[in-house]
């Protein structure tokens, strides 16, 4: 018995060593390297070829594609990247695979379109990708109204989006209000209000969260724009009034009829600045605005920011 | 009519994996079982005897003739409801218990659900199983197993019944009971067919016994005309430490062993011998004939076919 | 006849309990659950398409290996454990044992199923909690795994009848696979010329069509499925079983059982 009783201690012994060692020592692997789970290397590129290889069980496959497609891009976005290279390739793949996974359309067009750090930059491919929707689900006006998006936002097409949307209006249990962007785009595509209910239209429409978020974000852009733009023009008046500029906010918005400070969608009021510019407190909470921005303003810079 | 009658069954295998040779298990066999007799089928490992049961349970299909079985084409399927069926070293389902398949059997023996459930307690007191009825095979022994294998083989009550190899993995008990047990089957007019190669087995329970060797028969008898002796001998045994002179004078031999003698004489000398005897005050033990055992029977006849086979070759 | 095939089936049922087959449920009642419970962090839109697809999917797979793994062994085995001596020298024709082995398989499954689809539906009724008329799609998606499940259990069958089981895996998984691609086979078969037409033409139509029995994504999405579909596949997989089952049959008739 002593013999066995020997071995048994000496074997579980180096059981426990060794698994604590390897434990470790993969613990340090993982640290050398950060990506190691999500590489920017697709091994099965082939949409064919995955299709081929799923065994008839697409749906399943379509799945798993799509969350990883969605986990790419929420890892990325978080860590400030620059470029969603494989985006397009996963997006494309999942609707090969399930051609009736609608919400992977409107991924395309929130974040495939858009320029980066925000999207992968490529509208064309979004352009394809939507045409392919409609192609495989010509019943879905959510796919119209999602191409005419892109149209619109990225390509500032505002006759094809125009027509896509008169397109989408005609099927039926179309949402009304794609006739009424039809409509909108031919009189009023430049306008906030149009911009701003495309993206209310995006926000109400979808479950997804990340789009959601996304349309948000657009939103509050929007008002800080049309609020900058606004004040501005304020400012211009006050000048041509009383020639000179406006000494503070205050003294515009009192000018101006306006009840209490001017203030941002978070509540912080614009400044007034020296040279009569109106700004934004915190540009970095607003991604997306266009106005307001200090001059020079540059997004500041990210630590750990993936290329 | 004969219980079964083989004509010319025979089978060659194809042997290897390119170039087919042929091997030939059985040559043509003709032999014939009479009904309500112990048939043995003796034989040495590989001469052919489970090669002749298969072909005649259709497991395996000859390459030439046939058979008749209890007086049909033994490929009648009418014919198996007749029969049992014992393999050697057989294996059952070992996830069933002894009780679960005999049952199973006697469903697919066409028994019928009344008379099942009796017949399958009665079986399973017959051969000793009771009491582990409910314990599933895999953990029976092999002893064990045999004696599923002869409850199966009995169980759908069959006119006829192939035993092959029956004593094998059987302690002395087991033997005399599956012994016993054969014999109750002849006496139910049942007949047996069984191939073994234990002699003295054949030699106690058989009517008839046919000798198979490499594939060819080559001898059938039955048993007392084959150990018989022609040389008509009988041993004598009585109590004592000597040779009286009056049966020296008879000119037996004679060997004393203890307080025994032991004398072979001529059986005309019989009565001679017992007068001798009671004259000289010998009590007498025994009188046996003496038979040529089985054993040297089924030496010499195996012997010649070598021999015929030397010359021949 | 009838009744000793349906005793040597449901013996064969009995066999597949014993050897702890329906222990595949716990496994798959594990995963569907892991699945139900993770599912809803991806995305709230698709956590019912999650479900069914993986649910129906996995019942597909669970039952397609565990058709091939105890297919392949039914009659193999039997030959080599010589349990088929005893067997067969009762009145048991050779086709009634095929034929019994068939059924007793194809109700293992089918009992297996039954307790996944509960699995699935309890799945689907915790992302959900709700059923809707087009939930019952799933049962016909059901239908058609079953329908696969007996072709395979033929295919199985057929191998094993003269096969060793580790051949007779190999040929069934190929087969599977290979049915899976049948569409491409025919499509390769149009293009091709002279021999090799003929010998694609013969093999798509001899491997088995899976693809019109994959009714999963598209009733994941309530799609309807055609009753004319039904009928047809219906009737395929029949033929197609009657189709392997017969050559079993003849295999195993003539086979000496050494």
């Amino acid at each position: 018995m002593k013999q066995r009783q020997k071995t048994t201690l000496v074997a579980s012994a180096c059981l426990i060593a060794s698994l604590a060692a390897s434990s470790f020592v993969l613990h340090r692997v993982d640290q050398l390297r950060p990506q190691a789970t999500l590489d920017e290397v697709l091994f099965l590129s082939s949409p064919k070829l995955i299709k081929r290889a799923s065994l008839g069980y697409d749906g399943l496959m379509a799945c798993i594609y799509w969350t990883r497609a969605v986990q790419y891009f929420g890892y990325r976005h978080h860590y400030y990247a620059t470029s969603y290279n494989l985006l397009a390739p996963l997006l494309e793949i999942t609707t090969h695979l399930d051609p009736h996974l609608v919400v992977a359309y409107e991924f395309g067009t929130s974040f495939l379109a858009p320029q980066p750090p925000h999207g992968a930059g490529q509208p064309d491919r979004a352009i394809e990708l939507m045409e392919y929707g409609i192609q495989n689900n010509p019943d879905n006006w959510r796919l119209y109204y999602d191409l005419g998006f892109v149209y619109y936002m990225e390509l500032r097409d505002y006759k094809k989006a125009a027509e896509t949307f008169e397109r989408g209006s005609h099927v039926s249990n179309a949402h009304p209000f794609l006739k009424i962007l039809a409509a909108q785009m031919a009189q009023h595509a430049g306008e906030y209000e149009t911009a701003r209910m495309l993206w209310s239209a995006t926000y109400q429409t979808t479950q997804d969260q990340q789009i959601k978020q996304n349309a948000i974000e657009h939103l509050r852009a929007l008002r800080v724009d049309e609020d900058v733009q606004h004040l501005q023009e304020a400012v211009t008046r006050f000048g041509e009034r009383t020639g000179r500029l406006p000494a503070s906010m205050a003294e515009l918005a009192s000018a101006e009829g306006l009840a209490g400070t001017p203030a941002d969608p978070d509540g912080h009021p614009y400044k007034l600045t020296p040279e009569g510019r109106v700004e934004v407190r915190v540009p970095d909470d607003f991604p997306f605005a266009s106005k307001g921005l200090p001059p020079g303003y540059k997004p500041a810079p990210k630590f750990h920011a993936l290329p | 009519m004969p219980a079964i009658e083989i004509l010319g069954l025979e089978k060659t295998y194809s042997v290897g994996f390119w170039r087919k040779r042929p091997k030939r298990a059985l040559h043509p066999l003709q032999l014939t079982v009479e009904d309500g007799e112990i048939f043995g089928f003796l034989g040495p490992n590989g001469a052919g005897k489970t090669t002749t049961l298969k072909l005649l349970m259709g497991l395996v299909f000859p390459t030439a003739g046939s058979a008749r079985i209890l007086g049909r084409e033994w490929t009648d399927p009418s014919v198996k409801a007749q029969i049992g069926f014992l393999p050697e070293q057989p294996y059952f389902y070992d996830y069933l218990t002894a009780h679960e398949l005999l049952e199973y059997y006697g469903q697919l023996s066409g028994v019928h659900a009344k008379q099942r459930k009796p017949r399958v307690e009665q079986v399973l007191q017959q051969v000793g199983l009771r009491d582990v009825q409910g314990v599933q095979l895999r953990k029976f022994s092999k002893g064990m197993l045999q004696r599923v294998g002869i409850g199966q083989a009995i169980l759908h009550d069959p006119k006829l019944v192939f035993f092959d190899e029956p004593m094998s993995g059987l302690d002395p008990m087991g033997r005399r009971e599956v012994r016993d047990l054969m014999e109750q089957l002849k006496h139910e007019g049942k007949t047996v067919f069984f191939s073994t190669h234990i002699l003295s087995d054949a030699e106690a329970l058989c009517d008839r016994v046919a000798i198979i060797h490499k594939g060819e028969l080559r001898g059938v008898g039955a048993v007392e005309d084959l150990t018989s002796s022609v040389q008509g001998k009988v041993e004598v045994i009585w109590q004592g430490t000597q040779v009286p002179a009056s049966i020296k004078a008879l000119g037996a031999e004679c060997h004393v062993t203890g307080d025994r003698v032991r004398a072979i004489i001529a059986e005309n000398q019989q009565d001679a011998m017992i007068d001798a005897l009671r004259r000289e005050l010998q009590r007498l033990i025994a009188i046996t004939p003496v038979r040529t055992s089985l054993e040297a029977y089924f030496v010499e006849k195996l012997k010649r076919a070598e021999t015929t086979a030397g010359t021949t070759a | 006849m009838r009744t000793r095939i349906a005793y040597i089936a449901s013996n064969t049922f009995r066999e597949a309990v014993r050897d702890r087959v329906l222990y595949n449920l716990i496994a798959f009642a594990l995963l569907l659950s892991g699945a139900a419970i993770l599912v809803g962090q991806i995305s709230i839109e698709i956590e019912k398409l999650v479900v069914i697809n993986l649910g129906l999917t996995a019942v597909s797979l669970f039952g397609v290996v565990i058709a091939i793994f105890i297919g392949i062994g039914l009659v193999s085995k039997e030959i080599e454990k010589r349990t088929l001596y005893t067997v067969l020298s009762r009145p048991v024709r050779r086709w009634e044992f095929i034929i019994g082995k068939f059924f007793g398989l194809a109700g293992t499954l089918v009992v297996n199923t039954f307790f996944m689809a509960i699995g699935v539906f309890v799945a689907l009724f915790y992302v959900s909690h709700k059923f809707v008329r087009a939930d019952a799609l799933i049962l016909v998606a059901l239908y058609f795994i079953i329908l696969e499940f007996l072709i395979i259990c033929s295919l199985a069958l057929l191998f094993s009848s003269f096969s060793s089981p580790l051949l007779s895996a190999v040929f069934a998984f190929s087969l599977f696979v290979i049915g899976s691609f049948a569409e491409d086979l025919r499509n390769f078969a149009g293009m091709a010329t002279g021999v090799s037409r003929w010998l694609a033409t013969g093999a798509a139509y001899l491997v088995p069509n899976f693809s019109a029995f994959n009714v999963i994504t598209s009733i994941a999405h309530e799609q309807p499925v055609a009753g004319q579909l039904i009928l047809q596949n219906t009737l395929y997989a029949l033929f197609y079983a009657t189709m392997a089952l017969s050559g079993a049959v003849l295999i195993f008739e003539r086979r000496d059982l050494k």
